[in-house]
């Protein structure tokens, strides 16, 4: 049992409460880095994938976890981050410059769209940025000459100072590329929560009324948060881009976004490792169901729709017997370990809250 | 003529809408929650009743299956409240959210399994025969969506106003801890709620098949709905109708009018700029909250 005895209040903003936890995630990280001495490179494939869907779950989870304002059109922002990444780069500008501008271009796009959806309260902003998802696919097409349209687009090869960076042919590179970006995104994300601002965030989300009283600005607060938010999720779409090798208006679609939320909820909302943990289930669902599909029925039969069938019925079951997604249940298990003999099953019991609506009819 | 005729077939479709987006909001208004699933259960209704009516399904007439599929749509409302959502029961709305959206997915890849994933017809009697008034020509379907849904409008607000069961439900929604200690049974009236919609949406389900092809994607129609009914105002079912008929219109009118890309955007253009300009629609009425 391991007991952390604060003493002041840069105890409890610290990066790494103590030596133990860094020394978890130093092994982390020189895991992730000497993985691809470990696996052959289709898998190498398949972990960046999941570090690509990390990123974008980060960049979700910001608004979502963080501030809570659910997003339903976040595909649209990963459309943007790829979009003017490509471009950019096609205008001459290299890849070192291009690719951290894409996420500010996003962001500030996000920013400006959230100043008239900051109006909107919970299922109106979702309903918004719906719009907006659907939205994105048709603008795509209408903005033929800049984003080819229907026919679409093809990322040029990353080169960073000279060293060629390519998904297929040197998919090790391009691990490390996106591990970086995970990186650098995780780190920021967590000392964002370290700052004011973050805890203005946690405090949007937890009671707008009292984050008023405490004299936080609502709507300047929202409006950073989605501008954050889509910045992060800019890098992710236009990593994505790289990913697919090729993509056009139906790549960022409305299911996109669907699938992205679901992944921070399957994952944990509001906590780092839900992003992690989701991207998880995201990227390897279907694998393990092909899998299981070719050892109950045999090879060759395809049930169209099963993948998100099968997503939809894990999402029912999470949101009915654990809401706080795989990090809570995680966090159950490690704290039962911790407590060992004094445990209790209703420690994480959640308080029933009564609603009173603010509607007339 | 031509605008006349862009009209009336855009009103038609526009009540489509509106029924969907009937369903959301008598679920909004009782329960506070949205059903991001409405779509589906439209498609899963039309489907039911086709499995009954087809030749080759079970082959029974058309005014037996209608009502017998929207009594089973009624029923699968109510158990889906009783066996899944009244779990969520003081969560959060985005619980709720998710919840929907996860089972439209579940509902659509059923009924891929079971009814398969080809564009199939109803053999519905109103899919034959026009109607015509001077130069405009009007389906006998397009004229049974007009009249139900405006019919159906009128039954569920005279229902919410003027019955102590919609009155019940709509005490639920605003405050359940108040509504249960003045003895509403909020749980079992929200059930009911369900229920009603599921039966509104096979409504749906039936009259949009009667117009045309069906397959388990059509479901996403619901997210025209939407845009509907947040147009009209989620919490008023006469909203949800014009909000319908706005969306039905304008969009045979962009793609008269504009080139082929816009009339998509159309819908969703407009809910953007209603949800700037009045973020709770063009009929709701609202209490800022002060505490």
């Amino acid at each position: 049992m391991r007991i952390l005895f604060k003493t002041s209040y840069n105890d409890d903003i610290r990066l790494f409460p103590d030596r133990w936890v860094l020394l978890v995630y130093g092994a982390l990280l020189a895991l992730a880095f000497a993985l691809p001495l470990l696996l052959d490179e289709f898998y190498i494939g398949e972990v960046t994938n999941v570090l690509i869907w990390a990123i974008a779950g980060l960049g979700l989870m910001l608004l979502t976890g963080q501030t809570g304002q659910v997003s339903l059109g976040h595909a649209a922002f990963l459309a943007i981050g790829c979009y003017s990444n490509t471009i950019l780069i096609e205008m001459g500008l290299p890849f070192i410059l291009a690719f951290p501008l894409a996420g500010v271009i996003t962001g500030i796009v996000g920013a400006i769209i959230a100043i008239p959806a900051l109006r909107l309260h919970g299922i109106y902003l979702a309903i918004a940025t719906i719009a907006l998802s659907v939205l994105a696919d048709d603008i795509i097409v209408l903005l033929d000459p800049w984003t080819g349209g229907v026919s679409g687009k093809f990322p040029e090869m990353i080169t960073i100072f000279g060293l060629q960076v390519e998904r297929w042919t040197m998919p090790v590179r391009f691990y490390y590329l996106v591990l970086a970006v995970t990186v650098i995104c995780t780190l920021f994300y967590r000392n964002l929560l370290r700052s004011p601002l973050g805890r203005a965030f946690a405090a949007v989300r937890d009671s707008e009324v009292s984050a008023t009283a405490m004299g936080v600005h609502i709507l300047r607060t929202k409006c950073k948060a989605f501008g954050l938010s889509c910045m992060i999720t800019g890098w992710a779409g236009a990593l994505m881009g790289y990913y697919a090798g090729a993509f056009n208006n139906e790549t960022f679609s409305l299911v996109i976004s669907i699938t992205l939320l679901m992944m921070i909820v399957i994952g944990g909302l509001g906590s780092i490792h839900g992003a992690f943990f989701g991207a998880v289930v995201v990227a390897f669902l279907p694998q393990v169901l092909s899998i299981l599909r070719g050892a109950v029925l045999g090879g060759g039969v395809a049930i169209p729709g099963l993948e998100t069938g099968v997503f939809g019925m894990i999402l029912i079951l999470f949101i009915l017997f654990e809401p706080m997604g795989l990090y809570g249940r995680w966090l159950k298990i490690r704290i039962w370990f911790e407590l060992f003999p004094f445990a209790r099953k209703d420690m994480f019991r959640r308080q029933k809250s009564y609603l009173k609506t603010e509607r007339l009819r | 003529m031509d605008v006349l005729q862009l009209l009336v077939s855009g009103l038609a479709n526009g009540c489509v809408y509106g029924l969907i987006a009937l369903g959301f909001v008598l679920i909004y208004k009782a329960t506070e929650a949205v059903n991001f699933a409405q779509g589906d259960f439209m498609m899963l209704g039309a489907f039911i009743t086709l499995g009954l009516t087809n030749a080759e399904y079970m082959h029974l007439p058309f005014w037996l299956a209608a009502p017998l599929a929207i009594m089973i749509m009624a029923v699968l409302g109510y158990l889906l409240h009783f066996f899944v959502l009244r779990h969520l029961f003081g969560q959060s709305q985005t619980a709720v959210v998710i919840l929907t959206i996860a089972l439209g997915f579940v509902i659509r890849f059923v009924a891929g399994v079971i009814w398969g994933h080809e564009p199939q017809t109803l053999a519905s009697p109103l899919a034959i025969g026009d109607l015509r008034l001077g130069g405009v020509v009007l389906g006998l379907a397009d004229v049974a969506v007009i009249v139900v849904t405006v019919l159906m409008t009128l039954l569920l607000y005279q229902f919410f106003q003027r019955t102590k069961l919609g009155l019940a439900m709509q005490a639920a929604s605003q405050n359940q801890m108040a509504a249960y200690y003045m003895g509403i049974p909020v749980k079992r009236v929200q059930g009911l709620v369900w229920g009603l919609s599921g039966a509104t949406a096979a409504v749906a389900g039936i009259l949009f098949a009667s117009k045309g092809a069906i397959d388990p994607n059509v479901g996403l129609l619901g997210i025209k709905a939407f845009a509907a009914a947040v147009i009209g105002g989620f919490g008023s079912l006469p909203g949800a109708l014009v909000g319908g008929l706005i969306v039905g219109v304008i969009e045979p009118f962009a793609s008269r009018y504009f080139a082929a890309g816009y009339s998509q955007i159309a819908p969703y253009a407009l809910l953007l700029i209603v949800l700037v300009v009045r973020p709770h629609g063009l009929f709701a009425q609202v209490r800022i909250k002060k505490v």
